[in-house]
C-alpha cells in the first residue's frame, strides 16, 4: 500500500479575481519507505506541493491519501502529526529567542504528548546533537546544527513522513554533505518516507529513488534514480537540469 | 590565452583584520595571488575570507577593518597608498563589482537604464544623451531584448536574470580591465544561470580582461575558470589550474570534493569533511 497517494491535486492561492493556480492536476503515488524528489526553477510549484501535502495549504482540490486515510481540507492533530516538515533555512525556521528544549517542546505542548522530556532528548540523540544542547540558543549554534535541530523537531511527533524543503541549499558543501548522510540513516532506521524538494538534480539523485520533473505547476517527468545516473531521461528539461548540476556547460566553445 | 603574461592585479602578504573587543581577528590572512587576463575562481566555505578578499581589493571593507600588505599593486595603481578620491576613480571605471543578488545590489528607486547611464555620465562626463545611447547599447550587448522599454523599468519590475544581466552591462560598460564577481549566479535558478554565466564569459574574453569569481560551488568554477584558489580559514591552501582540480593534492580540497553529491560518481554515503588543525598553522 502506498504511504502517500496524490490524484489530481491542483493547489492556487489567493481568493476572486486575484486567485492563481499553481499546481495543476499532479498524480503520484510514493511507496512505504520510499523517498521522492520534486525538482524543477522557483514558482514550479514544487513547494506548494510539499505545503499541501503538510496542511499549510488548504486551497486544494483533488484528492490526497496518506497512509491509506483520505484526508480533507481540515485535518485532526494525529493526521497533522504524521508528515513533518524541514525547511531551507535554519535561520529563519527556529525562533530565535527560545531555547533548543523550548522549540523542541512546542509541537509536544500542541500535540499534548506525554513523557516530554524522555522524547526531547531522543529527538537530539537521534540527529547526533549533545544533550546539553536544549539549554542553547540558537545563535549559539553553527548552520549545520541548525538544520539537525530543525530535522529533530520535524522527528519529534514520530511522523511516517518527513517533507523536506530545500534541506541543505543553504549549506555548505562539508555540512550538505552530513546532514544527506544524516537523512540518509534516519530514513533506513526508522522507515520514514520522505518528499524532498530541491533544485540540484545530484542532491535528489543521492537521497531519492525516483523523481519528479516540475515545469509550471505540472509534472513533465518521473525519473527514476538509475535513469539519471545512466543519463536516459526523456524529457529535454530534465536534461538541461542535470547539465546545470554539473556547473557551466559552454555552447559557443564546443561548437 | 596569448596575453595572459599581462598581469592586472598582484597581491603579496594581504591579511584583513577585524579589531573586536577580544582581540583582533584576521579574516584574511597572507594571502598572495596575480591576476592575469584570465578566469580566476575563488572557492571556499563561508567564513572563509573569499568576499574579504574581493572587497579588500576595492577598498571595499568595513571602516574598521585593517588591510596589510607587501604589495597590492592593480597596474599602475598602489591599492595601498591609494587616496579614496583616487579609489573613487577606479571603483566602476577600472575594477568593478557584481555582487549576489541584483535585488539588492540595485537601486530600487532609480530606473535600469539610468543606472547604467550614471556610471557613464560619472566616469567618461558624456552628456545624458550619450549616456543612455551607451546604456542602450550595453543592455542589448547582454541579450536582453526591447532594450528601450527595459531602460524605464525599476529593479522590482524584472526577473531576477534580467537583473544580474543589468548587473553585467552596468559593470562592463565603464570597460574595466577586471571583474570582481562575488557569487553572481547563487541567487538564479540553473537554467537562467547558464545564461548569465555565458554572457559574462563572452564579454571577458572578448575585452580580455580580468575576472575574480567568487563562489562557494566546487563544479561550478571548475567548468567555469581556468585557475582556482582554494581558501580556507583565510588563507589560500592550495593553487591549481581548473581543469586538474580532480587532482586537488591538499586534503582540505580532497575532502570538499568527496563531500559533494554527484550524478557522474554516484555514492552510498557522502565523505564527511574531516577538519586538520594542522591546515591552519603553515601559510
Amino acid at each position: 500500500m502506498s504511504m502517500i497517494n496524490v490524484e489530481r491535486l491542483a493547489v492556487s492561492y489567493g481568493k476572486g479575481q486575484q486567485q492563481v493556480r499553481i499546481v495543476n492536476d499532479v498524480s503520484f503515488a510514493v511507496e512505504k519507505g520510499e523517498a521522492f524528489g520534486l525538482v524543477g526553477e522557483s514558482g514550479c510549484g514544487k513547494s506548494t506541493i510539499l505545503g499541501a501535502l503538510a496542511g499549510r495549504n488548504q486551497q486544494w482540490t483533488g484528492r490526497i491519501e496518506i497512509d491509506g486515510e483520505q484526508i480533507g481540507q481540515k485535518r485532526s492533530h494525529g493526521q497533522l502529526a504524521k508528515q513533518q516538515m524541514v525547511f531551507q533555512d535554519p535561520f529563519g525556521s527556529i525562533h530565535p529567542r527560545h531555547t533548543i528544549g523550548r522549540t523542541l517542546l512546542e509541537p509536544l505542548e500542541i500535540h499534548d504528548k506525554d513523557r516530554r522530556q524522555k522524547r526531547v532528548e531522543k529527538a537530539l540523540t537521534d540527529v547526533g546533537l549533545p544533550l546539553n544542547f536544549r539549554y542553547r540558543y540558537p545563535h549559539q549554534l553553527s548552520g549545520g546544527q541548525r538544520q539537525r535541530v530543525a530535522i529533530a523537531r520535524a522527528l519529534i511527533l514520530e511522523p511516517r513522513i518527513l517533507l523536506l524543503d530545500e534541506p541543505t541549499s543553504a549549506l555548505d558543501v562539508s555540512i550538505q554533505a552530513e546532514i544527506l548522510n544524516l537523512l540518509k540513516d534516519l530514513r533506513e532506521r526508522e522507515g520514514l518516507t520522505y518528499i524532498l524538494v530541491s533544485h540540484d538534480l545530484a542532491v535528489v539523485a543521492h537521497l531519492c529513488d525516483r523523481v519528479a520533473v516540475m515545469q509550471e505547476g505540472g509534472f513533465v517527468e518521473v525519473a527514476t534514480k538509475q535513469q539519471l545516473l545512466d543519463g536516459t531521461v526523456t524529457h529535454p528539461y530534465t536534461r538541461v537540469l542535470m547539465d546545470g548540476s554539473r556547473g557551466y556547460v559552454t555552447s559557443s566553445r564546443n561548437a | 590565452m596569448a596575453s595572459s603574461s599581462n598581469l592586472i592585479l598582484s597581491v603579496r602578504n594581504m591579511s584583513v583584520e577585524f579589531p573586536t573587543l577580544s582581540g583582533s581577528v584576521m579574516a584574511v590572512r597572507n594571502v598572495s595571488f596575480d591576476v592575469g587576463r584570465e578566469k580566476i575562481g575563488i572557492i571556499g566555505e563561508s567564513g572563509s575570507g573569499k568576499s574579504t578578499t574581493g572587497r579588500a581589493i576595492m577598498g571595499l571593507q568595513p571602516p574598521k577593518a585593517n588591510v596589510l600588505a607587501d604589495r597590492m599593486m592593480f597596474e599602475d595603481v598602489d591599492l595601498l597608498e591609494a587616496t579614496e578620491k583616487e579609489m573613487l576613480g577606479i571603483r566602476g571605471k577600472r575594477i568593478s563589482m557584481i555582487l549576489q543578488d541584483p535585488k539588492y545590489s540595485l537601486n530600487p528607486v532609480i530606473t535600469i537604464g539610468d543606472q547604467i547611464a550614471e556610471t557613464v555620465i560619472l566616469h567618461e562626463r558624456k552628456s545624458r544623451r550619450q549616456a543612455r545611447e551607451r546604456a542602450l547599447a550595453m543592455l542589448e550587448r547582454v541579450r536582453i531584448r526591447d532594450p528601450q522599454r527595459v531602460y524605464n523599468l525599476y529593479p522590482h519590475e524584472v526577473s531576477g536574470g534580467m537583473g544580474q544581466r543589468i548587473m553585467i552591462s552596468m559593470m562592463l560598460i565603464a570597460s574595466p580591465s577586471l571583474i570582481i564577481a562575488d557569487e553572481p549566479t547563487s541567487a538564479l535558478d540553473v537554467t537562467v544561470r547558464q545564461q548569465v554565466l555565458s554572457i559574462l564569459d563572452e564579454l571577458v574574453v572578448e575585452r580580455n580582461i580580468g575576472l575574480i569569481f567568487i563562489s562557494h560551488d566546487l563544479n561550478l568554477v571548475r567548468s567555469f575558470c581556468d585557475r582556482v584558489l582554494i581558501m580556507y580559514a583565510g588563507r589560500i591552501v592550495e593553487t591549481i589550474a581548473a581543469k586538474d582540480l580532480h587532482n586537488a593534492t591538499h586534503p582540505y580540497t580532497r575532502g570538499l570534493l568527496d563531500a559533494l553529491p554527484s550524478l557522474d560518481h554516484p555514492r552510498d554515503r557522502l565523505e564527511v569533511l574531516r577538519r586538520d588543525p594542522a591546515w591552519l598553522e603553515n601559510n
